[in-house]
């Protein structure tokens, strides 16, 4: 499907098809560099929040812009053809934790706004397009698995509610100017189930085809995510979204999460992302592999031919980014296998009828 | 994880309230426990997709699907495969499909309210995700007439492919099956109105489906199962064939169509297939007659049905006899204060003589799978009375002789010997519980302990798979197992056991099973009260072959790798000038006539499978094993012939060639003629053995090729066929229909044909393909005993023990795509009946094996397929010479 297709947007789909193109690393690392305290979280706006609001990164976009922007900008210098956007938590669901469900709209109207304009800002000084994809995160509550192990048929969140509020994350980065939507960090399909027909109903209210990016989490060396599926029947469950890319991003380093992403890239007819963390946690919870040695690690992904974009999840940092588009300028993408047309189904596991 | 595929669709029809009272009760009652059970059960006999029908009067049918699929999702063994969300209301499916993970079918929608109300729904399917059943439905009513159920089908296709941009793989047409032999002269048709629309629409909408509900057909026959299941399985039968590759269908409880009685064959066809214009008064003159289940079959020796019953059973289990096994076993019941007497009593008394005629060797495997099969059948009979009566008194009351778990190791995709032992096993009254093939370790563990299971046998046939064994019983020691552990399988052995298994299971108890007969002995040993006894022998007699294993690693030694690359075998290339393939590159050969193949059988190993030793053909003049051998040759013969004529199966090659050149111990496979870009790099191991006296030379398949530095432009070739494309659904068939005999027959066959594509392929590359041979005339058992030039060694065998070489293999010849094999993580290839490998031309080339490598080879292999040491050492375990450990223990 996807050869034939620019995915609504034909720089984008052309640049992919002729190299890799680089995503952006962490944001809470960049973050936790700044010492920011909670005053800074809340400035004057927020200053009188019933709440403690330090942590709950997304707000900086309202508070405080300019450090956000300047962390893409790094990006962007350091490589990045994209940046996500700082609105992973931006939904109503997860703004639930700070009593901030109203601000859903506005952080991801603002936080789509600060990342066009650090893209604009080192497009026209480079001359290379640069882009924003509009980052939607799972929100704190499974669809499809119950909290509650006495339970089992219990829901905390419903499919309607995260349709709901995903669709009004959606609306706000579509306003703001994102070129495209990311739908990342997947461990419940049913979740993002929900978000892809948010973002479809959307983009057909207001008129508009962005191209959508895709990416579950394998949760651990089980090879399966947190709600049981494997790489390829998450693959299944969501080709329907026809997106521009189908991928695996955080809770592994890019050692752990090779032979997933090859299986993803095996079965899925689409580009192929893969943005791991740097490594796996140390002793103290802290991602500590080096730029050389991610760099090393996803550069063999794209010798391999496994990838057609490639990032950093949590712990990665402009220097990573900047090895890690060091590794894979001039490696050719990863071509798109042809996939026979049969009726492909998916439970935990995969299914195929015979054509 | 490989993905389940199939060529007709069973949908599993009992979590469906309008099509099981049972299940109706349970969700009616509100006891979701219970009804998880039936899906449970359902799955773990083999449902690949599951559908969900909460459309009953009563119920809050929204509320039910909810309910259920939410429960569904915290199984991971029942939600591991699909689900088919069944409702007559768009509300209910609509609740439905917020509640699953993965891609569902939905059955189903129809224009039945016209087009606009068809387009809304289809276009929030297609946001939602879903395969999508489409019913033959208009304003104006259901389709009944072929001229209908084509014009609206047609429409709906055109409407969802071109307006709504539905992928045409993921729709499924059901164009209506309606009652036939109602004696209303218009519905006559109905079942040929089906069955050529469905042969219409396979042919005019590419890639989509088509599904039905059969149980309608047959409306006018209720009460009177045999003639049911009978019209079903003719119906069936005749829509599969015109390309009906989906259906909600009880199909283990239909008979196979050949094994229906010909006269109600006949009759069920003539109604059908309305081919004359008395087929319903013909059908029903002889319907009564079947009612219950007594079919009247001919048989040409009766005497023993005047015997005793008890006897008879005997008799028709020790002959393997199914034809009167209901009635004898119905008499038999009847007689009996309890169903669970005639297992424990005439049935098991039988199959003792059973066993006891294979102890003394005077029956076969195959005639003992045979008796199975009817033991099998007389139990699926039992099975009914015997739930009832746990339903009245609640006791259970199984007796078997222990419970067995089996499985082919994840990785592994081979189960004919697996499946041989089962049956052993079922034959001595063990409760076998077969897990399958590509079975990881976390599913074996927690299989055993649900099911509290006694044993543990696992198989392999790869190499790689006794890595997985290793990995299993670690798995075991780790999770606290304590139970007995079956090894076997082609690759496995008594010294890998003791020396590589057995150490990672110290609670336990791991034991190698030699072959099926030994199967029982062993596992009756292992948990009958001398148990104690034979593990002390085992482990005695394991760490004398441990020991002993270790003196042996000591003293063969091995010569270097730069002593065996000077002594590398040296061909002449001065004279020597390589023929050039009729082409370059891969050439794909789908569905090849299976009927050429046959002469190509090899049948000695055939008989090697059901454990008969002796060479073909005069194994069927044998004194001891000839009845039994020519038994079965006889009916492998004749499922032969079906299998060829049906089409059961069919059989997809792809060969190839390259311009190569020879680089050290590798080959260089280049991407054209200029020879100056590599297409793929062969990585080939050399012998190290030390060798006295003999003048042999240390060999690698390198040898074989010109090198890079000769100015001889050679050639290599690679091949992967399979006769195994639709294998599987053979099996399953029979399985269905508890017939193990005709299961494993068929796997035994298609195994064969395999092995029989190879060589007819080969034979084809040397003389017309490469063509190096064009003049070569030789016949079938020449060609066994591989007289030719030349040679088709296959990775993972003697001559290239790395199985990791099928990859590349694979990529040149894109094999996956087009060829339709895969391959597994253990590089095993799905399905299991195929072969790979390379062709050498060179007249002086020949079969050899590596034998075992120093540590210095893998280290150099190691480096030059890019890979660590342990990778090596792992893909070369059986090859090492040494013991990985005990080297890095030593430094």
């Amino acid at each position: 499907m996807s050869q034939a297709t620019d995915f609504g947007n034909p720089t984008l789909a052309a640049a992919a098809q002729k190299r890799i193109l680089v995503l952006d690393g962490a944001m809470g690392t960049m973050i936790q560099r700044l010492k920011l305290t909670e005053a800074d979280f809340r400035g004057e706006r927020f200053k009188d929040w019933p709440r403690d609001l330090k942590g709950n990164n997304d707000l900086l976009i309202l508070t405080r812009p300019d450090a956000v922007e300047a962390i893409h900008r790094q990006y962007f210098e350091a490589g990045a053809d994209i940046v996500e956007t700082n609105t992973f938590s931006s939904t109503s669901i997860a703004q639930a934790d700070y009593g901030m469900e109203s601000l859903a709209y506005e952080l991801n109207l603002e936080g789509a706004r600060v990342a066009r304009r650090a893209a604009d800002a080192v497009a026209r000084e480079t001359g290379i397009p640069r882009y924003v994809a509009g980052a939607i995160g799972p929100t704190n509550r499974t669809a499809s698995i119950s909290p509650d192990v006495n339970n089992p048929g219990y829901r905390a969140v419903t499919f309607d509610d995260l349709r709901n509020a995903y669709a009004e994350a959606a609306r706000g980065l579509v306003d703001g100017g994102a070129d495209l939507i990311l739908i990342e960090t997947i461990f419940d399909t049913l979740n993002a189930k929900a978000a892809v027909a948010a973002v479809e109903d959307v983009f057909e209210e207001k008129g508009v085809k962005l191209p959508i990016m895709i990416s579950g989490t394998i949760t651990d060396l089980s090879g399966r995510t947190l709600s049981g599926q494997t790489p390829t029947a998450f693959w299944y469950s969501l080709r329907h979204a026809e997106p521009f890319s189908i991928g695996l991003n955080c809770a592994l380093g890019a050692r752990e999460m090779r032979a997933h992403i090859d299986e993803i890239g095996r079965v899925a007819d689409t580009f192929v992302c893969a943005y791991p963390n740097a490594g796996l946690p140390n002793e103290f919870g802290e991602y500590d592999e080096s730029p050389e040695a991610m760099a090393k690690l996803v550069g063999e992904f794209a010798r391999s031919g496994l990838v057609n974009v490639v990032g950093g999840c949590c712990g990665t940092t402009p220097d990573h980014i900047r090895a890690i588009a060091g590794a894979v300028k001039d490696v050719a993408p990863r071509a798109i296998p042809a996939v026979a047309p049969q009726l492909r189904l998916s439970g935990l596991e995969p299914f195929v009828s015979a054509a | 994880m490989t993905t389940a595929t199939a060529s007709f669709i069973n949908i599993g029809e009992r979590t469906n309230v309008t099509g099981s009272a049972k299940f109706r009760k349970l969700i009616t009652a509100g006891d979701y426990n219970a009804a998880l059970d039936v899906a449970r059960e359902q799955v773990a006999n083999g449902a690949q997709i599951l559908d969900i029908n909460m459309d009953e009067g009563l119920l809050d049918s929204e509320l039910a699907m909810v309910t259920f699929l939410n429960l569904l999702a915290a199984e991971p063994d029942i939600a591991r495969v699909p689900v088919m969300i069944d409702s007559s209301k768009w509300s209910v499916i609509e609740a439905g499909l917020k509640c699953v993970q993965g891609k569902p079918i939905v059955n189903s929608i129809s224009m039945k309210e016209g087009e606009g109300p068809f387009r809304e729904q289809a276009r929030k399917l297609r946001r939602y995700g879903a395969a999508v059943v489409v019913m033959a439905f208009d304003e104006k009513g259901q389709a009944d007439t072929f001229q209908r159920k084509t014009e609206i089908c047609a429409r709906a296709y055109r409407i969802l492919t071109e307006e709504i941009g539905y992928p045409p793989e993921d729709i499924v047409f059901d164009p209506n099956v309606f009652a036939i032999a109602t004696g209303i002269e218009e519905h006559d048709n109905y079942g040929v109105d089906f069955i050529e629309a469905t042969r219409w629409i396979r042919q005019n909408l590419p890639h989509a489906h088509v599904s039905g509900g059969v149980s309608n057909l047959s409306f006018s026959f209720r009460g009177n199962e045999t003639v049911r299941a009978a019209m079903h399985s003719v119906f069936l039968y005749h829509a599969i064939a015109a390309g009906m590759d989906m259906g909600i269908v009880n199909a283990g409880a239909l008979p196979v169509y050949d094994d229906i009685d010909p006269e109600l064959r006949e009759r069920c066809e003539d109604v059908v297939l309305n081919r004359r214009k008395d087929a319903t008064e013909r059908m029903l003159e002889i319907a009564e007659r079947f009612k219950g289940g007594a079919s009247q079959k001919k048989e040409a020796d009766l005497s023993w049905r005047e015997w005793p019953v008890d006897k008879r059973l005997e008799h028709a289990l020790v002959a393997g006899l199914t034809d009167f096994i209901e009635i004898d076993t119905e008499e038999a019941r009847a007689r009996s204060t309890r169903p669970l007497d005639v297992i424990e009593g005439p049935l098991m008394a039988g199959m003792n003589v059973v066993g006891d005629l294979f102890g003394a060797g005077k029956m076969f495997l195959p005639q003992v799978v045979k008796s199975a099969r009817v033991m099998k059948q007389a139990v699926a009979y039992l099975m009914p009375f015997m739930e009832e009566e746990k339903r009245r008194l609640g006791t259970t009351g199984t007796s078997s002789a222990g419970k067995i778990l089996l499985a082919t190791v994840k990785g592994d995709v081979h189960d004919i010997g697996k499946n041989i032992v089962g049956v052993v096993l079922q034959c001595n009254n063990f409760e076998v519980i077969d897990l399958g093939v590509m079975v990881p370790s976390a599913r074996i563990l927690a299989v055993a302990r649900e099911q509290n299971v006694d044993v543990i046998g696992l198989s392999g046939l790869i190499t790689p798979s006794l890595d997985e064994m290793c990995h299993v019983a670690a798995e075991m020691e780790r999770e606290g197992l304590d139970l007995p552990l079956l090894i076997g399988g082609a690759t496995t052995s008594r010294v890998h056991t003791a020396v590589k298994i057995h150490p990672n299971y110290a609670r336990g108890q791991a034991v190698h099973v030699l072959d099926a007969s030994r199967a029982v002995s062993v596992a009756s040993s292992m948990i009958g009260r001398d148990k104690a006894n034979y593990v002390a022998d085992i482990q005695t007699e394991y760490a004398r072959i441990a020991e002993a294993h270790q003196r042996g690693q000591d003293a063969k030694r091995r010569i270097t790798l730069a002593t065996a690359r000077a002594d590398a075998l040296k061909l002449d290339w001065s004279s020597y000038r390589p023929v050039r393939p009729s082409f370059l590159g891969p050439r794909l050969f789908r569905d090849y006539p299976i009927a050429e193949l046959v002469p190509y059988i090899d049948w000695t190993p055939f008989f090697a499978t059901w454990e008969m030793k002796g060479t073909y053909p005069q194994i069927l003049e044998d004194e001891k094993v000839g009845p039994a051998a020519r038994a079965l040759y006889d009916d492998a013969q004749a499922m032969l012939a079906k299998m060829v004529a049906e089409k059961w199966i069919s059989a997809n090659g792809v060969i190839g060639f390259w311009p190569a050149n020879a680089v050290g111990d590798d080959i260089a496979l280049y991407a054209d003629e200029t020879r100056t870009s590599e297409a793929a790099r062969l990585f080939t191991l050399r012998q190290q053995i030390a060798r006295s006296t003999d003048k042999r030379r240390h060999v690698a398949l390198s040898d074989f090729v010109a090198p890079a530095g000769s100015g001889v432009a050679d050639y290599v070739g690679g091949f992967a066929v399979t006769a195994g494309i639709g294998e599987e659904a053979v099996a399953e068939r029979f399985a269905r229909a508890n017939d193990d005999y005709s299961k494993i027959l068929s796997q035994a066959l298609t195994d064969r044909l395999a092995e029989a594509f190879a060589e007819r392929m080969h034979q084809r590359v040397r003389r017309e393909f490469w063509g190096y041979a064009p003049d070569e005339a030789l016949g079938p058992t020449e060609l066994i005993r591989e007289t030719y030039a030349g040679i088709r060694p296959a990775p993972g065998y003697p001559a290239q023990p790395d199985h990791t070489e099928k990859r590349t293999l694979f990529d040149l010849l894109d094999v996956e795509a087009t060829a339709g094999i895969t391959l597994t993580e253990s590089y095993a290839m799905w399905p299991g009946s195929s072969v790979s490998g390379f062709y050498f031309s060179h007249p002086e080339s020949f079969y050899f094996g590596v034998g075992r490598v120093e540590a210095d080879q893998v280290a150099d292999y190691a480096a030059r397929k890019g890979w660590t040491i342990t990778e090596a050492e792992r893909w070369l375990a059986p090859i090492l010479n040494y013991d990985p450990v005990r080297v890095e223990a030593a430094e």
